[in-house]
């Protein structure tokens, strides 16, 4: 990283998608076509909304993807509602990225049968991992995504997840919903009960994420399937401003998430100071 | 002093033992003879840390604002100044009644240490009070110091030793510092400049802020939830100055807040780090306050109305507060 | 060692402000902290002070409470962005104590840690640093429980005044191009002319006797100082989980006010915003400024708070100080004993008593383990 590690470059949005009733996905480009810079699974880049301020996002497309980049972005707070309501495909926006350490692809996840476990928009930076997998699929085991939304509605990338990913060879998906719902047919309920249903040995990687009360109630579900804390990866999400561990926002114990994560295993969790 | 502190820690270990009070704000001990915090001791704590002299200038008021939304009856030494703070918090219905056991201290002014280092106490290893004077021991010697040179600002505008509010007292009140013949004459100073020159006054002195908030923090009247300087939808908010204008914006909006409920403890202008006569902008608006919508004094009691809210036919139209004749008229 | 005798103190400073801009301490209005000598009035070498400490840390000239970082442009959906320019400006610190050489090094470890900040870097590049020794201790100086001598500041010039001169010792070669470049505007003498031991061939760096009489006085002052014992228990960095979950962060922090005096005057505080202040229509110019842990916005999120209330926000900066900056650094604690928060705190409460606050209620944890292990 150099000098513009502070200083954003300029791309161009060339499509919004809407994805659920609060989640948009939005594809940057640089202005004359292409990746504005390279990235892998996991890491974020901040969105810039001039006069508004900063805010830093998980990339939601794949590395492999070289002609955009994607963010899929919840509704929050001001940056995001902005973005919401004020940008649309040709204006110009301006990126600072990549950020942090990613999930580990290159290592620790080849040839392990995976487990992907998302909640609401938790699936964002997993939807980076699980396309990286299929683009190397050769070096990968079984994949098998359990993702949990409200509602049919609320799932982000419903196609992709219905369409796309169960036809490739050796990838489950496994849905739920909050409450049943007219012309849902598949399973309602929870992630955490779920997943203890669904009865997953415990010799998988698995990569968590989701709101914080779905993490841990998904980690005591694992646990007491038999899955060991060093074996789970999830991210963490907090304030930043810098994202190369300065500013002091993001940091936990001796780590700084922006720098040191946002990925880290469950059992590293364990020994920071409990705020996050 | 001894006698005092023995008191105090009777009277705390007596309200925290018979449940009178959950919990006791006082000041406690530190590692220099004139470093004492404010501390909330509970039953159970030493209170032989429990400390009073003529280094406990915080104003304790401030705390019950906690302790009263936590439930919790706080029993709390107030000097006389402090207990202004208490009624106006009782005013503007930010703390309850019946939470606060208000214990009257007595107070013979309090010592400014940055005075007592310009008095030739370079560093301080001890004092000890001797009524009239300080004998303190520094690293070159002992050195003497009338209190009267060393006083706190805000001493020097002691408004007495009677205490506006409280449900007990302790010891018997002091002789306070010698009145002042007139508590706003610097105000008056700077009414007699040109307002070009009062402007290059006020320039310079808030061209020093930091925005540290530290004013904001301690002053027992800025009891909002969260600032509409620190609200990020405000349109106002911000951590440092980008342009001139908006530490001017900062200080005169709150000047403009606290205006009629400033009860003139002074505490803005002694714990500001970078000296700001932040006393000053606060005083001059007290003083017109009074002047042109009292009497008034603010804290003096919890119940009479609020000068600033209350509308009386007698009241002057705003520009009064311009006019320097109008001004010279009222105070001849 | 050269020599200068303190009437030429004008002569020094504007020869120094050839040399680049210069910071130094100024006396105003009964209080001494760092300036610009940039013709402000009252700032002149009748006003600089090297006898009081000051008020704040010199760390502005380092990391300036405001930094511009980019401008924005927008017409339509076009967006144009020019960086601001690296600060390469050359920039002369004067009198600068070794609490706050050490709280150079301090923010070098958080800014020039890879990935470099390269708006520091440019400043820290283009900075010569001339230490101060002290004279006149404060009570609130405690530098020596992080090894540092008072009577050695530390800089790339070293400076002491004593017997009524001052002494000049470049000890980098930032300190000996600055002193070469300096040449003859400055009436210097060779301090070791006018000593009289110097028959082993007249060592450049032989110490005059004046400077040692004067680094003997300040080393016996500190001696007599109420802190001069202390020391930080190093327990607390090898049990980062009791540190955090200790009884003491409740009662410490229930009358702090909140306020950003302790993280404004400190030497080692690094923490920024990076914020947008819209200056024109479709113009907007990008700075980062000083923040503070102790802000409740700090970690402020849409959904929430990771830090709920003022204990938590008090405890991060004390941990990070006294703890986690430790466990990354090898050890180094975020503090030089300059003192200033025990000064400045309005509720008198500062590093000194939290740490040993925290070091009593951790003593029962037992010894400094060799590693972490007794950190479960």
């Amino acid at each position: 990283m150099n000098r513009d590690s502070m200083i954003p470059v300029v791309g161009v949005l060339t499509k919004v998608t809407r994805e659920t009733g609060d989640v948009n996905t939005y594809r940057v480009e640089k202005p004359g076509g292409g990746k504005l810079f390279e990235h892998m699974p996991g890491q974020c880049a901040f969105l810039s909304v001039p006069g508004l301020g900063e805010a830093i996002f998980s990339i939601t497309s794949s590395p492999t993807n070289q002609e955009f980049m994607e963010f899929s972005i919840k509704r929050t707070g001001r940056i995001t509602d902005f973005l919401d309501e004020g940008m649309e495909p040709g204006q110009e926006i301006a990126v600072r990225g990549p950020f942090g350490n990613h999930f580990p692809v290159e290592d620790k996840l080849k040839g392990r049968d995976l487990l992907f476990i998302g909640g609401g928009i938790g699936m964002a930076p997993l939807r980076s991992v699980v396309n990286y997998l299929l683009d190397h699929r050769a070096d990968y085991g079984n994949i098998d995504v359990v993702y949990g939304a409200r509602s049919r509605e609320d799932f982000v990338k419903y196609d992709e997840l219905t369409e796309d990913w169960p036809n490739r060879p050796g990838v489950q998906v496994h849905l739920t919903i909050d409450r049943p719902q007219e012309g849902w047919t598949g399973h309602v309920g929870f992630v955490p009960a779920f997943l203890r249903d669904l009865a997953f040995t415990s010799d998988k990687t698995v990569c968590l994420c989701g709101p914080p009360i779905m993490i841990k109630l998904c980690l005591e579900a694992l646990t007491d399937m038999g899955f060991r804390k060093d074996q789970v990866y999830t991210t963490l999400e907090l304030r930043m401003k810098c994202g190369i561990g300065k500013c002091g926002r993001c940091n936990i114990g001796k780590k700084y998430v922006c720098k040191d994560g946002p990925v880290f295993t469950c059992d590293e969790l364990d020994d920071m100071p409990d705020e996050y | 002093m001894q006698k005092i502190e023995d008191l105090m820690r009777a009277k705390a270990a007596a309200v925290l033992a018979d449940g009178a009070a959950d919990c006791v704000l006082a000041w406690k001990r530190g590692i220099f003879p004139y470093d004492h915090a404010p501390a909330l001791f509970r039953r159970g704590d030493d209170l032989a840390d429990l400390v009073y002299d003529v280094f406990c200038p915080a104003n304790l008021a401030k705390y019950l604002l906690a302790t009263s939304r936590a439930g919790e009856r706080a029993a709390v030494f107030l000097k006389p100044c402090d207990t202004y703070g208490v009624n106006q918090l009782l005013k503007d219905h930010r703390v309850v009644r019946d939470r606060i056991l208000a214990i009257g201290t007595p107070c013979g002014g309090m010592v400014d240490v940055k005075k007592l280092r310009g008095a030739g106490c370079g560093t301080i290893l001890a004092v000890k009070d001797r009524g009239d004077v300080l004998t303190v021991t520094t690293a070159k010697g002992p050195v003497t110091v009338a209190k009267g040179e060393v006083l706190l600002r805000k001493c020097l505008a002691c408004k007495g030793n009677a205490y506006q509010i409280a449900d007990d007292e302790i010891g018997t009140p002091r002789g306070t510092p010698p009145a002042p013949a007139d508590r706003y004459a610097e105000v008056r100073t700077l009414e007699g400049l040109s307002p070009d020159e009062r402007f290059a006054f006020w320039r310079q002195e808030l061209s020093k802020c930091i925005r540290c908030n530290t004013c904001r923090d301690v002053c027992p009247a800025c009891t909002c939830e969260q600032c509409v300087f620190d609200h990020p939808g405000s349109g106002v908010d911000g951590k440092a100055y980008v342009d001139t204008s908006q530490e001017a914006l900062f200080h005169i909006i709150r000047a403009f807040h606290v205006a009629g409920r400033c009860t003139g403890c002074g505490e803005c202008g002694r714990v500001c780090p970078q000296g700001i006569r932040l006393d000053l902008l606060n005083h001059k608006f007290a003083k017109d306050i009074d002047a042109f919508f009292g009497p008034c004094q603010p804290g003096a009691d919890a119940d009479s109305p609020a000068p600033q809210s209350t509308f009386r036919f007698e009241d002057p139209e705003p520009e009064a507060v311009t006019r320097q004749d109008d001004r010279r008229d009222r105070h001849a | 060692m050269l020599k200068l005798e303190l009437r030429h103190l004008g002569a020094l400073l504007d020869a120094l402000a050839g040399q680049g801009k210069v910071y130094a301490p100024f006396r105003q209005g009964g209080r001494t902290d760092f300036a610009w000598y940039d013709g402000t009035a009252g700032r002149d070498a009748a006003a600089l002070d090297l006898e009081h400490h000051t008020a704040r840390a010199p760390k502005d000239v380092l990391f300036p409470q405001v930094e511009d970082l980019l401008r924005f442009r927008q017409q339509g959906k076009k967006l144009g962005l020019e960086a601001a320019p690296l600060p390469t400006e050359s920039v002369v610190a004067f009198g600068v104590r070794g609490c706050d050489t050490a709280g150079f090094a301090i923010l070098d470890k958080v800014f020039l840690q890879d990935p470099a900040d390269l708006y520091y870097r440019a400043r820290r590049d283009s900075l010569t640093v001339l230490g101060l020794a002290c004279g006149e201790l404060e009570e609130t100086c405690f530098c020596r429980t992080f090894g540092l001598d008072p009577a050695a500041p530390g800089g790339d010039v070293d400076l002491w005044l004593a017997g009524g001169a001052l002494y000049w010792q470049a000890r980098t070669d930032k300190g000996r191009r600055l002193t070469e470049a300096l040449g003859a505007a400055v009436p210097f003498t060779d301090a070791a002319d006018t000593t009289a031991d110097t028959a082993a061939g007249a060592a450049a760096d032989a110490v005059p006797p004046a400077v040692a009489a004067q680094r003997d006085a300040v080393h016996a002052s500190y001696d007599r100082l109420p802190l001069a014992e202390l020391r930080f228990d190093d327990r607390l960095y090898h049990h980062e989980r009791e540190a955090f979950r200790s009884p003491v962060w409740e009662s410490l922090a229930a009358t702090c006010l909140t306020c950003r005096t302790c993280t404004y005057v400190c030497p080692t505080c690094h923490c920024f915003d990076v914020r947008d202040e819209k200056t024109a229509p479709g113009t907007t110019e990008r700075y980062r400024c000083w923040d503070s842990c102790m802000d409740r916005d700090f970690t402020q999120m849409p959904h929430g708070n990771p830090r709920k209330g003022k204990t938590e926000r008090f405890r991060q900066r004390y941990l990070h100080k006294l703890v986690y900056f430790p466990e990354d650094h090898g050890g180094t604690y975020a503090c030089t004993g300059c003192g200033r928060c025990l000064q400045a705190c309005p509720v008198s409460l500062n590093i000194v008593k939290v740490e040993q606050a925290l070091a009593a209620d951790l003593g029962a944890v037992g010894a400094a383990p060799d590693g972490k292990g007794g950190a479960q």
